[in-house]
């Protein structure tokens, strides 16, 4: 289970969409989740998703792997669909008691279980092509306008390089100590919700005592190797725009283009 | 006149634990010396007060009474901090919370990067480190995907690219399997041969043979120092604080006993082997 979250996990590669200018492909995650929250037609899904599905093509990251992101939000995924199928008022398509289905409601949890679908596939995206080490390079660089006003930008950039490091090594915690609790007799499957999120409690507990014992290793790593932070710090790979990054941008304007004229079409 | 590297003059380090008054002396008077280029392997128990030793040999503690020099600074002068650290760099024993970031290079290149050196030669220094402990092939791996013996390789490309005069080795094989103990083991002694000094913290004694000099800490304090063979051919006196000598020793003292006469220099596995084979 904790295996399967692909949100912010790197898929190594050397496709044009990897070697992209990690600014720009920040913004132009940033430009479609927007676009998403705007769009209010399927014409306007199907745009998104041709646009996702030929960056995804020309990533190389299998579909497979982008789609195994989405299940740790599939309940999320069905109790949005759930709620907006049977809370909206409309024309009534079936019934059954109090709970009725509308055309209406229908409609808006199809809407929404895309918008939510393309979300996370095109967030994920940014991360499964885009190294960590960039990533952050990229926050960092996009936000430093605002260190002006007190904005530690090199500190947030550093603090989610690690929490990005961190995560597999987190969940390999979390799975040895569930599986030392259920050695001594734990258990994580049956019982009610409530009973199941009690039992969470013993695996929460050790593994923050591991997260701080892990966090005082690190710093004092980090501190061995000279870490001192942002100041006269230099970057092995430094951010140049390329000429594929001028196409990139090109298309993302076309991109934008095309939902605004749609929107103001259909 | 020895040509030092780490030079310690009586060092003291306390600490204290919460309820107790008392503070804890964690190396009561210690003075060492380090010759540059050397491989010196520290052995200890549990609380002997090892591994404070190595984190004051590079600033990560600095002493409660006492001064260390390294490479020429005292290790308590905050301006040079970072020239000590620089010339003593460390690698520690768990492998997994001592890689800082989720790509092999980027990892490696994250001491020079500090250093604030330019771009092209961190890059070379990267790929030369990454070369030298043969992780080459696995530069844009994730390190979590990667055996413990080979993020602790990591680990020392790491500070092999800082460009150290002297690494510390704080038990860096503790938490590996024995394979990846020898491919570590075999690092570090292509590190001393191309002339780096070396200091080993460990409590596996087979790892301290290959060593130039080895020192006992207990409770605190040297109990002994001198090369491998001094050492262990005291067996007595090294298994009076509970250590044990390295297998061949031990061989070599039972062989001693039924009156084949062992040469004292016979301390490693190998040349025991050797020895065993010829012996007529």
């Amino acid at each position: 289970m904790l295996r399967d979250i692909t949100l912010g996990q790197y898929f190594p590669g050397s496709s044009p969409v990897h070697k992209l200018d990690p600014r720009l492909k920040i913004i132009a995650t940033l430009l479609f989740i927007i676009e998403l929250f705007i769009v209010d037609n399927f014409i306007g899904f199907l745009i998104a998703a041709i646009a996702l599905g030929a960056v995804i093509a020309l990533s190389k990251v299998p579909l497979s792997y982008i789609l195994r992101g989405l299940k740790p939000i599939l309940l999320i995924l069905a109790f949005t669909f759930a709620l907006n199928m049977f809370m909206v008022d409309g024309r009534i398509l079936w019934q059954w008691k109090f709970l009725k289905i509308t055309q209406e409601g229908l409609e808006l949890a199809v809407f929404m279980a895309i918008r939510l679908i393309l979300l996370i596939m095109g967030s994920s995206m940014l991360t499964l092509c885009t190294r960590p080490i960039a990533l952050t390079d990229g926050i960092e660089r996009l936000l430093s306008p605002f260190k002006r006003f007190g904005l530690p930008a090199h500190d947030i950039a550093m603090m989610m390089t690690i929490a990005l490091r961190f995560i597999p090594t987190l969940l390999e915690e979390a799975d040895k100590i569930m599986k030392a609790q259920q050695a001594r007799g734990a258990d994580f499957e049956t019982g009610n919700l409530m009973q199941r999120a009690k039992s969470l409690i013993p695996i929460l507990v050790p593994l923050f005592v591991s997260a701080f014992r892990i966090a005082q290793d690190l710093a004092m790593a980090m501190e061995a190797r000279c870490y001192r932070g942002g100041e006269n710090r230099t970057r092995m790979n430094e951010m140049k725009f390329k000429k594929s990054d001028y196409v990139a941008v090109t298309l993302l304007a076309v991109f934008g283009a095309v939902i605004i004229i749609q929107s103001k079409v259909f | 006149m020895m040509d030092s590297i780490i030079k310690i003059e009586n060092l003291i380090f306390e600490y204290r634990k919460e309820e107790e008054e008392q503070p804890v002396k964690a190396i009561n008077n210690i003075s060492l010396e380090v010759e540059k280029g050397s491989f010196t392997a520290i052995l200890g128990k549990n609380g002997s007060g090892k591994s404070t030793l190595a984190k004051n040999l590079n600033g990560l503690l600095l002493p409660t009474g006492g001064t260390v020099y390294v490479n020429g600074y005292n290790t308590a002068d905050e301006e040079h901090i970072w020239d000590v650290r620089q010339s003593a760099g460390m690698v520690f024993q768990n492998p997994d919370n001592q890689l800082v970031s989720a790509i092999v290079e980027d990892d490696v290149a994250f001491g020079p990067e500090n250093l604030g050196i330019e771009p092209a030669e961190i890059r070379r220094r990267v790929d030369k480190a990454l070369e030298d402990v043969n992780m080459g092939p696995f530069k844009g791996k994730s390190p979590h995907l990667l055996s413990g013996g080979q993020k602790q390789r990591i680990a020392i490309a790491g500070v092999v690219a800082m460009k150290p005069r002297c690494i510390i080795f704080d038990e860096p094989t503790a938490m590996l399997d024995p394979k990846g103990r020898k491919e570590i083991m075999s690092i570090i002694k292509e590190l001393h041969e191309e002339g780096i000094t070396v200091v080993l913290i460990t409590h596996f004694m087979d790892e301290a043979v290959n060593a130039d000099r080895v020192i006992i800490m207990h409770q605190g304090e040297i109990f002994m120092d001198g090369t491998p063979a001094e050492v262990f051919g005291q067996g007595e006196k090294v298994k009076s604080v509970n250590l044990d000598v390295p297998m061949a020793v031990e061989l070599a003292r039972a062989l001693r006993q039924r009156g084949i006469e062992v040469p004292e220099k016979i301390i490693g596995t190998e040349e025991m082997v050797e020895y065993l084979c010829q012996y007529k």
